[in-house]
């Protein structure tokens, strides 16, 4: 399976050259990569009775594979990702008609889709996270499309660092998973369900993965993020904000429930927070007149269901539990299907008449009959008509609540969240077209006509899907049954009719159609009365999120102003000083005053010449220090190299002393050559500075001494590597300068590092040699 | 610097120190000497060339511009390394054919020495082209 | 002879680090070749000092006779050598440039990044 989401990946390199080639096939052409990787998905998952596994050591020593696994909960993710993939790029491809970015488009989309794959197939915790915050970066790159404007690149960010917040916690929460449960294998983890929940991390990983969930499916108290987010181009919305990332968060909940579930926290988080988010987002939806707007709370208010529906799946639950289960698969489906296509026609309303104003879209059944088709499909779908899929997710939902408990907090929630859902549905898919006025177009450009192929094609079909499985739901029974399965831990037995019978459920289903129904008709004094509401928005976690960016901006601006004085000198003594602390106190805490003693003990074994040379590289040193002339101090200095060689040649070893005698000589070279250019001395520096200068330095060097003084009494046996290269380089070096093979075969890879520097040493010179800077390029 | 004494000189000397140079590279893997040691030297002979009679004369001795050296080198040492994986082997495990006392190290120090006289010969070339 | 080297890869530290803090672009130069020597002596000295016994195999024989000196801190010393040497070169590059560029040797005049 690795290969399918490599084979996105792949595609979207392709994508922008072929939009370049073949732009208006483009589309088309890369909606084939998503239905051939569904089709081999399809493939595989009807071909085996077990779910299919395969695994690739990624990382082996870290126990880190790139292992995928395909159940009915994945199958059902993938349809989704890969099946409405395929309508979102043929309707990219048109929507991006005669624009340069279409490539680009199409490309960033193909990524998202490969990444989100990953998310749902994967079997192993890490490469759960790492699709995970794939999907997070392409996103940001999807709602940041429109880089030249200010509101997606703040809508991209917010996106980013809510949703990669989240992801950071979801990485600590996989990291205690793993270890509570003892394996990284998400298949695994609801066999360790009990083990999982005798462990003291249980909470905290509900509540670290639960920030990841909440964060990536929009709940309150970050559900801000998601409206803003509207400020992609539509494809990207239907994609992302409907059918695919933000269900990422569901997905997880419900991956994760079978291993999780049972723990009240866990339950009655998903619930609370569910149940909370649904009636808020619901309530706000009111208040909005723009299309996309409109569809993105409401969509706040479907993920909300979606997370109460987990919570009410309690793997160990009863009938109500399995209902729960079924309800989030079909509810899943169904909001997917109807979610995409409005946002789709919504897209196209725009594009066809240049306006975004719900209020302001009537009549245009006539000019865009075939959008009409897919938006009253669609729009009726999620008010709830039976024969259309929509009913049954809706009807199994408000089951799942009402088995529960008839007067509980989650059915509570369904009855004050769905009529306002109702009221979305029919003014984004069904208002629009009726009236008898002809529609205004904005800046007057005549008439609305039916937007192209390409982007009628895609909504009908959505459409048309649902309302065939909303006909012949019996379709869906082995993938609602097996998903079920997957989200409620134990085996689920799904008969699906179009008719269940007339009980309570239809009632309250007819109930809340009509409430939808009065509030669309009461919709002005309903306005007025919001209104008020609103103003609670200025405290709402948005202004958290803005108050916390500033924060940490004005953070990074003081300790800038503090830390940064752009004094070289500065941090060179910063450096230097905090090296001297921290030797210090290290040299401090061994306290060996008897090592010190005994080494200066050994002054008596001096040979003359070593006097001398320690001599004449102490006289040399000082000498470059205070040198007046250029000259004389890169005279001095190759008088101190010289002298530092001796010591090689003296103490055993050969190669160092060449390589420092050469390296001298180039040396002097390299500086008589540059100091043509270079100015002459003078001093800068106050006779304070001097002093203070003179005494970081005597302090460092009296701690190196103090340093080398302990180390050379330091006693290592022979399982240091030294022992081994000693003994293995004739043998297996074939060769007797041990140095030398330490070099080219022991420790080979360290020297190609080193020889990398060197080389990227000689491109730094000559750029700098040769290159002009951009100011005198200028000039 | 451009005594007729110097150039005499090193028309004698930098050959000899090029052939010393290649000797050091040579037996390098037994005695003091190495790809860093020779390559230092042949830089330091090619160079005492370019100061007695400019840089073309040092450049119709090698025949490539240094940089090209440097990204020569740095492809032989890796490919030496390379040529392990071909056999399954880790990256960087040496190959030695033992009857001839020949192995990979040798090509990955030979790269090694290629790097080295290439960076050296730009850095003092560039060096002295800035003055130029 | 430790205690000796001891004493001369403190001296070459303390010249380093006051050089390094001169306001001089060729002081800081000059300081940064001093250090990059007691950095590669303490290394050096740190693995054991020995006379008369490089790490080389004498022929004929399987591996080196006890005592020898430690060819791991030579193997590191002598890249830290050639890398020292190459740091130079580029350190040496930059400054000649920036000094063209803004005309002056005081690194404090150095603050902007825009110049």
């Amino acid at each position: 399976m690795l290969g399918e989401v490599l084979t996105g990946f792949v595609a979207a390199a392709f994508a922008a050259p072929l939009a370049r080639r073949l732009p208006r096939l483009a589309g088309p052409i890369l909606a084939l990569v998503p239905l051939g990787i569904l089709a081999a998905l399809t493939w595989r998952y009807a071909g085996s009775a077990a779910p299919p596994r395969t695994s690739v050591a990624w990382l082996p020593g870290l126990g880190i594979d790139l292992a995928f696994r395909l159940d009915g909960l994945a199958y059902l993710f993938a349809l989704l990702i890969c099946g409405i993939g395929a309508v979102i790029l043929v309707y990219a491809g048109a929507y991006f008609a005669g624009d340069r970015r279409r490539g680009r488009m199409l490309a960033t989309l193909l990524a998202f889709m490969a990444s989100m794959l990953g998310v749902v197939l994967a079997d192993h915790l890490v490469a759960l996270f790492v699709f995970w915050e794939l999907t997070s970066v392409t996103s940001y790159l999807l709602i940041g499309f429109d880089h030249e404007q200010e509101k997606s690149r703040k809508a991209a960010l917010q996106a980013l660092l809510v949703t990669g917040g989240g992801g950071l916690a979801l990485l600590a929460g996989v990291v205690l998973l793993a270890q509570a449960a003892g394996t990284w294998d998400i298949s695994a983890l609801a066999g360790q369900a009990q083990t999982i929940r005798a462990s003291p991390l249980q909470l905290p990983i509900i509540v670290l993965v639960l920030a990841g969930c909440f964060t990536k499916s929009a709940q309150v108290p970050f559900h801000f993020w998601l409206p803003n987010a509207m400020a992609a181009p539509t494809p990207v919305s239907a994609y992302l904000h409907s059918a695919t990332m933000v269900k990422a968060g569901v997905y997880l909940a419900a991956r994760l429930n079978p291993s999780l579930g049972g723990a009240a926290a866990w339950e009655w988080a998903l619930i609370g927070f569910g149940a909370l988010t649904a009636v808020t987002a619901a309530a706000m939806s009111l208040r909005q007149h723009e299309l996309k707007r409109l569809l993105a709370y409401s969509t706040v208010a479907s993920l909300g269901v979606l997370i109460m529906l987990v919570g009410l799946a309690a793997p160990e639950g009863g009938a109500d539990a399995v209902t729960a289960a079924k309800a989030v698969v079909l509810f899943l489906l169904a909001h997917a299907l109807y979610k995409a296509t409005l946002f789709l026609v919504a897209g196209s309303l725009t594009r066809a008449t240049g306006l975004k104003d719900a209020r302001l879209l009537v009549g245009l059944r006539r000019a865009m009959p075939l959008t009409f088709v897919a938006g009253v499909l669609a729009g009726l779908s999620m008010v709830g008509v039976p024969a259309l899929l929509g009913y049954l997710g809706k009807e199994s939902a408000i089951a799942a609540a009402w088995e529960r408990h008839a007067a509980g907090p989650a059915m509570l929630a369904l009855v004050l969240a769905a009529p306002p859902l109702v009221v979305v549905g029919l003014r984004v898919g069904v208002a629009p077209f009726l009236g008898s006025r002809r529609a205004v177009v904005a800046d007057g450009a005549g008439t609305a006509h039916e937007v192209p192929t390409g982007m009628w094609v895609g909504p009908v079909a959505l459409a048309v899907i649902g309302l065939v499985l909303g006909l012949a739901p019996m379709l869906l029974n082995r993938v609602v049954s097996e998903t079920a399965a997957a989200v409620h831990g134990a085996p689920v037995a799904a008969r699906l009719a179009l008719w269940h019978g007339f009980n309570a459920v239809v009632l309250l289903d007819v109930a809340i159609v009509l409430g939808g129904v009065a509030l669309w008709l009461w919709r002005s004094s309903i306005d007025r009365w919001t209104r008020r509401l609103a103003r609670l928005a200025a405290f709402g976690p948005e202004r958290g999120y803005a108050l916390a960016l500033e924060g940490t901006l004005a953070f990074g601006r003081v300790q800038t102003r503090l830390l940064q004085s752009g004094y070289l000198r500065r941090y060179l003594l910063v450096v230097f000083l905090f090296a001297i602390a921290v030797v210090g106190a290290a040299l401090v805490a061994a306290h060996r005053p008897g090592a010190i003693g005994a080494a200066l003990g050994e002054i008596v074994h001096v040979h003359a010449e070593d006097v001398l040379l320690v001599v004449m590289m102490v006289v040399a040193a000082v000498a470059v220090v205070h040198s007046r002339s250029r000259v004389a101090a890169v005279i001095a200095l190759g008088a101190v190299g010289l002298a530092v060689s001796l010591v090689f040649v003296l103490y055993s070893a050969p190669d160092l002393a060449l390589t420092q005698v050469l390296i001298e000589t180039l040396t002097v070279i390299l500086f008589v050559l540059a100091m043509r250019q270079l100015p002459f001395f003078v001093d800068l520096s106050s006779r304070r500075t001097r002093v203070r200068d003179l005494v970081v330095a005597v302090l460092g060097g009296g701690l190196m001494t103090t340093l080398v003084l302990l180390a050379s009494h330091v006693q290592l046996g022979d399982e240091v590597a030294s022992a081994y290269f000693a003994a293995e380089a004739v043998p297996q070096g074939h060769g007797r300068n041990v140095v030398n093979v330490i070099l080219v075969d022991f420790r080979a890879l360290d020297t190609l590092g080193e020889i990398t520097v060197l080389a990227l040493a000689a491109i730094g010179v000559i750029a700098l040699v040769r290159g002009r800077t951009g100011l005198e390029a200028r000039r | 610097m451009s005594s007729i004494i110097l150039r005499t000189g090193v028309r004698f000397v930098t050959p000899l120190m090029l052939l010393l140079a290649a000797l050091l590279v040579l037996r390098g893997h037994n005695e003091p000497g190495g790809g860093f040691i020779g390559g230092l030297l042949a830089a330091a002979g090619l160079i005492l060339q370019t100061l007695a009679s400019g840089s073309g004369a040092s450049r119709r001795l090698i025949r490539v511009a240094p940089l090209t050296l440097v990204s020569g080198g740095l492809l032989l040492a890796a490919f030496s390394g390379f040529l392990a994986m071909i056999g399954c082997g880790a990256f960087m495990t040496a190959i030695w054919v033992e009857s001839l006392g020949l192995g990979t190290p040798l090509l990955f120090d030979l790269g090694v020495f290629m790097v080295v006289v290439g960076t050296t010969l730009t850095v003092i070339e560039g060096m002295a082209e800035g003055n130029a | 002879m430790t205690v000796l080297l001891a004493v001369a890869i403190g001296a070459l530290y303390a010249c380093g680090i006051y050089l390094m803090l001169r306001r001089s672009l060729v002081k800081l130069l000059l300081g940064l070749v001093l250090i990059s020597h007691a950095a590669n002596l303490l290394i050096f000295t740190a693995g054991g000092l020995r006379r008369g016994a490089a790490p080389i195999v004498r022929a004929g024989e399987e591996a080196l006779t006890r005592p020898h000196a430690d060819p791991l801190p030579q193997a590191l010393v002598l890249t830290a050598i050639v890398i020292s040497f190459g740091v130079l070169a580029f350190a040496l590059a930059l400054f000649r440039r920036v000094h063209q560029s803004i005309g002056a040797d005081d690194v404090d005049r150095m603050r902007s990044t825009d110049t």
